[in-house]
């Protein structure tokens, strides 16, 4: 793939302005090109976040370039931003971040509803990514009725709705069992394998070893851990 | 430019990595700004969805807050129609008796060579006139200090003479001041005419002196002179003192106490007829003159009825108000914990795409609903407790229709008003904090 990186940040700092300023992230330059699967590893702490808020279009960086599709994500303005969240960009958090009041499948639909995805047929879309994860009998049921790999899958349904050029993972394991990790990280192997490009965060090493590329990341500084 | 719109099938990953690469690829990654991302949107009807779901997240506390505004609107409703119905209670009472009143006076004199005086004939010149239902003219006897007994009997454990009033009244002015007999008759031109010694009675001067049965032809003394009784009258719509007063015919008064002038006319008119008669009165009356004559008609007295009403109105909006601003906190209040508490969801919504003004709106639709559903209940329940009060008491409940309409749109402004700090509060979150607020 000779095209322009999905993702290219270029010399980017993140400089939190308490007192005295901590630098989250210093100097990252990072690259992920379409159908990659990079796991950014490193302690708490060490800026994992605050990276993957700035290739989120959730924060800005303090100096340095992010572009996004080769876009200056910088010289956007924060509804061209919000628009690239909608429709180019998925989140899976670890904390699962569904709302506790509707069923999955309406959790699922949510992310319709800021790129103005189409009404018709939306819930015939959501049944089947809710289906692709596996829980398509599950779709009626109330968050506080499944369980916790249940209701991440529930939210990497809602990232898979659109058709987002890019998954963000934050921790998306960090609140499950190890059995439960496993299959999830089994369900991003198979989105990855479909061609979604995906980039993770976790503090642990033996699941930054499932991706295909592993990136360390130390006091805000990037390491390359592997080619 | 290519924004990935959702495809209508079914994407669960969807395809190759570089399925849109041809026109995913600016000139270079240089200076990426030349094609710009479409910015994120919300439909009008998925942003009443999510605020509908908002609400009913915690239809609970939702319907507490719906009830803070429905209590305050239904007071504000209730109170204005029921002082409305009220005053058209009294409205209704007093009004066809006010609204067919004409008095006419004549000014005093400004030198003796001018006469102001009404005529004589006032009352048959006026019922001539088109409206007129009755006029008749009243004239008090009070250049002489005369007393009022019955039969000059020496009873020391009693006052036998009375200083009662004095009226020389026409025949016609029972007619416009809608006299009722008790017993007895009333004295027509005739006795007029001849200056018959007789008299009529108020009901309260015939107590006073004693003058009950009228069979045994009782007479009253006024002065030196003696009168027969002929007739008691017990009511009058208007000119209450004619119900304390001794009534002679015109002429006998005349004759005797040497009137000048009548000092008073009195017209009833038809209804709707006030103002075309007092514009024709004082021209039938002194056609030479009609300046010197004070023609009185009923509006003075109206406008000083709204006046009246207008202060209890004010009274009661201002009542209505307090509670309307007491529920207006209560939405502002439980708008605002309802932010902290979605916090997250807040966050969860700009990492899905939400602008500040997605966020703000959809908290602003959801107090603004519960203003709006708590002022349709209000204004309903408020029209229920006036029809109620209105049908216990026997009244026609009389509610201005523009009230009722106007009162869920009030709530829906309270409602829109008090949730602008909480939205804004709402949108200035930072979307990392605010997802960081939180596990949901």
């Amino acid at each position: 793939m000779a095209d322009t990186p999905l993702v290219t940040l270029e010399d980017v700092e993140r400089r939190y302005g308490s007192d005295p300023p901590v630098d989250a992230l210093r100097g990252v330059d990072l690259r992920v090109h379409r159908g990659e699967w990079v796991a950014i590893e490193g302690p708490s702490g060490s800026g994992k976040s605050t990276l993957l808020n700035i290739v989120g279009c959730l924060d800005r960086p303090t100096s340095g370039t992010y572009r996004f599709r080769g876009l200056d994500a910088g010289r956007l303005t924060e509804r061209e931003r919000g628009g690239l969240r909608a429709r180019s960009i998925s989140f899976v958090f670890q904390s699962f971040h569904l709302l506790m009041h509707r069923s999955a499948l309406e959790n699922v639909m949510l992310a319709d509803v800021y790129r103005r995805g189409p009404r018709r047929r939306r819930r015939e879309r959501a049944e089947a990514v809710l289906e692709r994860v596996g829980l398509a009998h599950r779709s009626g049921y109330l968050p506080s009725r499944l369980s916790g790999g249940e209701r991440q899958r529930v939210a990497i349904a809602r990232a898979l709705l659109g058709s987002s050029d890019l998954l963000l993972c934050d921790e998306p394991t960090g609140n499950l069992d190890t059995t439960t990790s496993a299959e999830i990280m089994d369900l991003l192997a198979g989105l990855h394998a479909d061609g979604m490009t995906i980039l993770m965060i976790t503090h642990s090493p033996a699941l930054a070893a499932r991706a295909l590329r592993q990136v360390r990341l130390v006091d805000g500084r990037l390491a390359e851990s592997s080619p | 430019m290519n924004d990935h719109r959702p495809s209508e099938g079914v994407p669960p990953t969807r395809v190759a990595p570089d399925q849109s690469a041809d026109d995913q690829e600016p000139a270079t990654g240089g200076d990426g700004t030349t094609e710009r991302p479409t910015g994120s949107s919300l439909s009008v009807v998925d942003l009443i969805d999510e605020a509908s779901a908002g609400l009913f997240a915690r239809p609970g506390r939702s319907a507490l807050t719906v009830l803070g505004v429905m209590i305050g609107l239904a007071a504000l409703v209730a109170t204005l129609g029921l002082s409305r119905t009220a005053g058209n209670r009294i409205v209704g009472r007093f009004d066809e008796v006010v609204a067919t009143e004409i008095r006419i006076t004549s000014q005093p004199p400004i030198d003796e060579a001018t006469n102001t005086d009404i005529p004589w004939d006032a009352g048959r010149r006026l019922g001539a006139l088109n409206g007129v239902a009755a006029a008749g003219t009243l004239t008090p006897v009070e250049n002489l200090e005369l007393l009022v007994t019955t039969a000059p009997i020496n009873d020391p454990t009693r006052r036998t003479d009375l200083d009662l009033t004095i009226v020389a009244i026409s025949p016609s002015a029972f007619d416009a001041v809608r006299a009722e007999l008790r017993t007895g008759r009333f004295f027509d031109d005739g006795f007029s005419n001849r200056a018959d010694p007789v008299v009529l009675l108020g009901a309260t001067a015939a107590e006073r002196l004693g003058v009950a049965d009228l069979s045994i032809q009782p007479a009253v003394r006024i002065g030196d002179d003696v009168f027969t009784v002929i007739g008691i009258v017990d009511d009058v719509a208007r000119q209450f003192e004619l119900l304390n007063a001794v009534m002679l015919p015109e002429g006998t008064a005349r004759r005797l106490y040497h009137l000048q002038r009548p000092e008073l006319v009195v017209v009833e008119t038809d209804v709707g007829a006030t103002r075309l008669v007092a514009e024709q009165a004082a021209l039938a009356l002194r056609p030479d003159t009609p300046d010197v004559l004070d023609v009185a008609t009923p509006r003075d007295q109206e406008r000083l009825r709204d006046v009246v009403a207008t202060d209890l109105d004010l009274l009661y909006v201002v009542l209505g108000g307090v509670s309307l601003l007491v529920a207006a906190v209560g939405i502002a209040n439980v708008t605002l914990v309802s932010v902290m508490e979605r916090t997250a969801e807040i966050g969860l919504r700009r990492a899905l795409g939400a602008s500040r003004v997605h966020i703000a709106t959809q908290f602003l639709l959801e107090s603004g609903t519960i203003g709006f559903i708590g002022g349709i209940l209000g204004s309903s329940a408020g029209a229920i407790v006036v029809v109620s009060v209105a049908a216990a008491q026997s009244w026609v409940p009389v509610l201005d229709p523009a009230v009722t309409v106007i009162a869920p749109l009030i709530g829906a402004l309270i409602g829109l008003l008090a949730g602008v700090y909480p939205a804004v509060q709402a949108a200035r979150l930072e979307p990392v904090d605010a997802l960081r607020g939180g596990a949901m």
